[in-house]
């Protein structure tokens, strides 16, 4: 049924055409396979454009759309969460399903931020409220709360026809947009935040590329270039490469603890004014994968630093209910710039970022979200409106999601008490997974781990043996993936390697998600150190 | 005469809005110091356009908060005739599937004995097909397997056992989001040789949108007013050669039924297209979103897939094709769950397995979406439980919108000065208007277009909220206006009767 399997893709992704050649047959017989495109018409005796003779002289028709001549920024995409290591990892279940023995009775899948996926339960109250909302007639069940109810009610009375049905505004539902605007100034201690600057949206991953596809222009040198930390969540250099913008790594400090360093900034910006036009600047806090929480100093300085050099701020803060380690606490964008006066407050353009896809609800599916901008241009504004209406509207049942999300059960209210122990366990489960993430891979020599402040998500730096190296690079394989796919094929362990981040040349990491429940992670750290033992023994 | 003097105001404000873009861009004073204004944008996002959503609707939303205000008005409530939106115009969901969108959402009703036995072995079989068995979870990036079999399963009936494989299904969030990314994979080149794509006049505006923002050519091709809007090949062929000239022509859409403009083509003219398609090495993009909107007699739905099928070999293996489907129209009208899929034929295996990457980092469309599509495809079958109340919902809407289509069409024609063609099928009517000179002037005076002076008055006047024909495309000099016919058909015969007056309100001020 597999068209293509998932060692075609990752070579083909690598550029190995010949590979695929040999495997599906049928599309490149002999003769020169890049004359197939009326782009660039044959060079042969084939009769009309388009047409090529194959092997056995009978005319087959070439393809409009082949590899050649697709659009050449959507082949730079590149997206490793979910790249061939995971598309391994599905064959491998297959496989398994199938009856086929191997070393491992079951594939765990740690490559993604998916806690329903790794048996975190929902959060009781948002799915009441959601079944109410799907099927109105439960609103006269007596077994449902009357919270449950009343939000129901609430976001029903606010879509069309009453119906989750009915298309929403594209901004999104008035009265969410409300709730999160109320939330986003309980959060930041009072500040104000207007429910016109905010936007709900298909997870965040939908806000950040529209607000990316705004800020790309010009050509050559006046490119639009576009500051993102290293190592980065790989939709921000996917979505640079599909916008054709000039992407600019900054690189975090490992050593310290994967902090944001303003000298390192400075120096990404100086070099990268030689051949483009840095306008924007990505912040991911809490850090993925890195997991590092910033200081309210380090977001003050960045404040700043965006001021001087007049960037536009893209803050990632989808982690902010993600916090763990002791002293550290999220502090957003937006409360910082508010207190630094309106010198800031008034003139830094800024857009932020969440979604119900982490947090305690781990909501990924629904794929809610919002983002708020901050001193947006009023035209701008309205050129963003028009362009989020040509997708009509974010899935209602995800905005109706995020509603609960920024307005869950309040004390004295019939839903609180269970509400916050769920919440509670979520969170509480989550640090100690944390810690014990740290605690297990620093014992494996080899292996070194800063903490996970926050976030879902570890991001160790593994010692890579020179000849397993030499081997990887043999294969043409990065030597980070080499390692992980080993570890897959030995384990059934999926991680992402480090290099589908970005990394200092020379480094090899990998990125393990928290998630597994606390027996399933011991294990899993276990069967990583095992493996690691292993891999660096035959290679050394 | 005082609230005609307030109409006339507001009009004069909105060609304002409208125009005043360009004006602040010219001065330039205002937005010095920001990084992102209007000068420093992308410059593709600014020529997007989408009239469905529009100015005009923008009024009406404005106006509806003004009604809120206590403000007086010649009319109580706006009627927003602009959008297909059935929910949104009162059609009740279809209780089963609500039931099982429920039932997914918060399991533990699987205990309730309320529900059917059907709903709970729907929802438990895609609660199964879930991670942790919760539609919290995220899918694959090309959606939930299962849903792609029975989606499969799906068009196999539909095209009388025309075989259907799974991995050509791609779930996506609303048929929009297909459209778009295959727009995407589709647009190279530059200068002449940059990615031409032929797109209907009119046209639903998502495609001109789309290949604004991309940076791809438009290429137009006109249906044909005077015969019920029909595709006509000689006009593609036109379409074509004037584009030669300019651009590399890759791709043809077509929307059947068609949006704005009712008709459905007959299998003779989906061959002749199909034949075209190869002819001139083009990739077909079939829009088939109303496929279960079918009301004219003798009109009947033909799959693109099923009729490229029939006609061989020749064709089956070799016409690259891509066909979307959606869970917002038809009968059900679920918009707000984002629910679709498409199905790619001869798609090249290097560029499948790039779409997947593609897809792969806007992770997965939206999981309810996605079970709704399920249910979509796999409604409830003749032996169980729910099939007597689900084919009475179905049967009730799809009825009622052929009588509105009849009834829309009848009375449209009795006024001079609007013809409307058979709405066969889809959700809209597009009538011609004919518009005074003098209206036409005023409107230019104002910096409008004609049909956009004439849909504003008629909002601003009645309440009632179209879409002007200049958002999907018209031949020069004729005007149009897209109306839905969902209203509950009560209120559509009001609608209906307002516009007949205010057309002839309208004429008599200009002549």
């Amino acid at each position: 049924m597999q068209v293509l399997s998932s060692r075609n893709v990752r070579l083909l992704s690598r550029g190995r055409n010949e590979v695929l050649a040999g495997r599906s047959g049928t599309q490149r017989h002999g003769g020169d396979p890049r004359t197939r495109s009326l782009t660039c018409p044959p060079m042969s005796s084939s009769s009309s454009p388009g047409r090529k003779m194959s092997e056995n002289g009978i005319m087959s028709r070439a393809k409009v759309l082949t590899i050649d001549t697709m659009n050449p920024t959507v082949k730079k995409v590149e997206y490793a969460v979910r790249g061939p290591i995971v598309q391994r990892a599905v064959e491998l279940e297959r496989e398994l399903s199938e009856g086929m023995k191997k070393p491992f009775a079951e594939v765990i899948k740690a490559n993604i931020g998916d806690a329903h996926a790794m048996g975190q339960q929902p959060i009781t109250f948002f799915r009441q409220v959601l079944a109410l909302c799907s099927y109105p007639e439960l609103l006269s069940d007596s077994t449902f709360p009357e919270d449950a109810k009343s939000r129901a009610c609430r976001i029903l009375q606010s879509c069309g026809g009453n119906s989750m049905g009915a298309y929403s505004a594209s901004q999104g539902i008035d009265s969410v947009r409300q709730d999160v605007a109320r939330y986003i100034e309980r959060r930041d201690g009072g500040v104000a935040c207007d429910p016109d600057n905010i936007y709900l949206t298909t997870g965040a991953s939908d806000g950040i590329v529209t607000m990316l596809k705004l800020l790309v222009c010009g050509e050559g040198t006046t490119r639009t270039g576009v500051m993102i930390p290293i190592p980065q969540y790989p939709l921000y250099s996917a979505a640079l490469a599909e916008l054709g913008a000039v992407q600019i790594d900054y690189f975090l400090n490992e050593e310290k603890c994967w902090s944001l360093d303003i000298t390192e900034l400075q120096r990404a910006v100086n070099e990268a004014r030689q051949y483009c036009n840095p306008r924007a600047l990505c912040i991911i806090n809490p850090g993925n994968p890195t997991g590092q929480v910033q200081s309210r100093q380090c977001i003050e300085d960045v404040i700043r630093f965006a001021a001087k050099e007049r960037l536009f701020l893209m803050a990632d803060e989808v982690y902010q209910d993600n916090v763990y380690a002791e002293g550290c606490q999220f502090h957003s964008f937006k409360k910082v710039l508010f207190e630094m006066g309106p010198e800031y407050a008034e003139t830094v353009e800024l857009a932020s970022f969440h979604s119900t896809s982490k947090c305690y609800m781990g909501e990924c599916g629904f794929r809610g979200g919002y983002m708020e901008i901050i001193n947006m241009d009023d035209e701008v504004k309205d050129q963003l409106t028009k362009l989020l209406s040509v997708r009509l509207c974010p899935p209602v049942p995800g905005q109706a999601l995020m509603d609960l999300v920024v307005n869950p059960p309040q004390p004295g209210e019939p839903s609180y008490g269970s509400f916050i122990k769920e919440r509670t366990a979520t969170l509480s489960a989550l640090a100690e997974k944390a810690k014990l993430t740290e605690q297990v891979l620093n014992t494996v020599q080899g292996i070194s781990c800063n903490p996970v402040q926050g976030a879902m998500y570890s991001f160790p730096r593994i010692t890579i043996p020179e000849k397993a190296v030499k081997e990887a690079t043999e294969k043409g394989q990065q030597p980070d993936m080499f390692y992980c796919m080993k570890m897959l094929e030995e384990t059934g362990i999926c991680l992402v390697p480090g290099s589908g981040f970005g990394q200092k040349d020379g480094t090899y990491h990998f990125r393990m998600t928290i998630l597994p429940p606390t027996d399933k992670l011991k294990i899993l750290l276990n069967k990583v150190k095992e493996f690691h033992q292993r891999f660096t023994q035959q290679y050394s | 005469m005082k609230s005609m003097y307030k109409i006339t105001l507001q009009l004069q404000r909105c060609a304002r809005d409208i125009t005043n873009m360009s004006q602040q861009a010219v001065n330039g004073i205002s937005h010095r110091g920001r990084v992102l204004t209007l000068d420093s944008m992308n410059p593709n996002v600014k020529r997007v356009e989408y009239a469905v959503r529009g100015p005009i609707v923008q009024r009406a939303v404005q106006i509806e908060k003004e009604l809120k205000e206590g403000v007086k008005k010649p009319f109580t409530e706006v009627i927003k005739a602009n959008i297909g939106d059935a929910h949104a115009m009162g059609q009740k969901p279809i209780t089963f599937f609500r039931q099982v969108l429920a039932l997914c959402s918060y399991p533990a009703l699987l205990e309730d004995s309320k529900f059917p036995e059907d709903a709970k072995k729907r929802a438990q079989r895609i609660l199964e097909a879930c991670g942790g068995h919760s539609i919290g979870a995220y899918s694959t990036s090309q959606g939930i397997e299962c849903i792609r079999q029975d989606v499969a399963r799906y068009i196999e009936k539909r095209d009388g056992g025309i075989p259907s494989n799974p991995d050509n299904i791609y779930l996506s969030t609303g048929a929009s989001d297909a459209i778009v990314t295959i727009l995407k994979l589709l647009v190279c080149g530059e200068g002449r040789d940059r990615t031409g794509v032929m797109i209907s006049i009119p046209q639903y505006p998502l495609y001109s949108a789309a290949l604004a923002d991309l940076g791809a050519v438009q290429i137009n091709y006109y249906l044909d007013e005077d015969n019920c809007w029909s595709l006509n090949i000689t006009e593609l062929r036109r379409a074509l050669n004037a584009a030669r000239e300019h651009c590399n022509p890759r791709v043809l859409c077509i929307i059947n039924p068609g949006n704005p403009t009712g008709q459905v083509q007959s299998r003779q003219c989906i061959e002749d297209v199909i034949r075209f398609a190869k002819e001139e090495h083009l990739f077909l993009m079939a829009d088939e979103v109303y496929q279960d909107n079918v009301y004219a007699e003798g009109c009947q739905f033909h799959s693109f897939k099923k009729v490229l099928f029939e006609m061989g070999p020749e064709y089956s293996n070799t016409v690259e094709m891509a066909s979307f489907h959606s869970t917002s129209k038809c009968y059900m009208g679920e918009c707000g769950f984002r629910g679709g899929y498409m199905e790619v034929i001869n798609l090249d295996p290097e560029v499948k397995a790039q779409l997947i990457k593609l897809v792969s980092v806007r992770l997965c469309p939206p999981v309810p979406g996605q079970a709704l599509l399920d249910l979509v495809v796999n409604p409830p079958q003749p032996d169980e439980p729910s099939y007597a109340t689900f084919m009475k919902e179905r049967t009730a809407v799809l009825s009622t919108l052929a009588e509105k289509a009849r009834l829309t069409e009848q009375i449209f024609n009795t006024v001079p000065g609007i013809t409307c063609n058979p709405v066969q099928g889809a959700m809209y009517t597009f009538p011609g208007i004919t518009l005074p000179q003098k209206a036409i002037d005023k409107a230019k005076e104002l910096g409008l277009v004609p049909d956009m002076f004439y849909c504003m008055r008629l909002l601003e006047e009645d309440g009632i909220c179209l879409v002007p024909g200049s958002g999907f495309g018209q031949r020069e000099g004729t005007y149009h206006f897209r109306m839905t016919i969902l209203p509950p058909t009560d209120k559509l015969k009001v609608v209906l009767q307002k516009i007949r007056e205010f057309h002839l309100r309208f004429t008599q001020e200009f002549s």
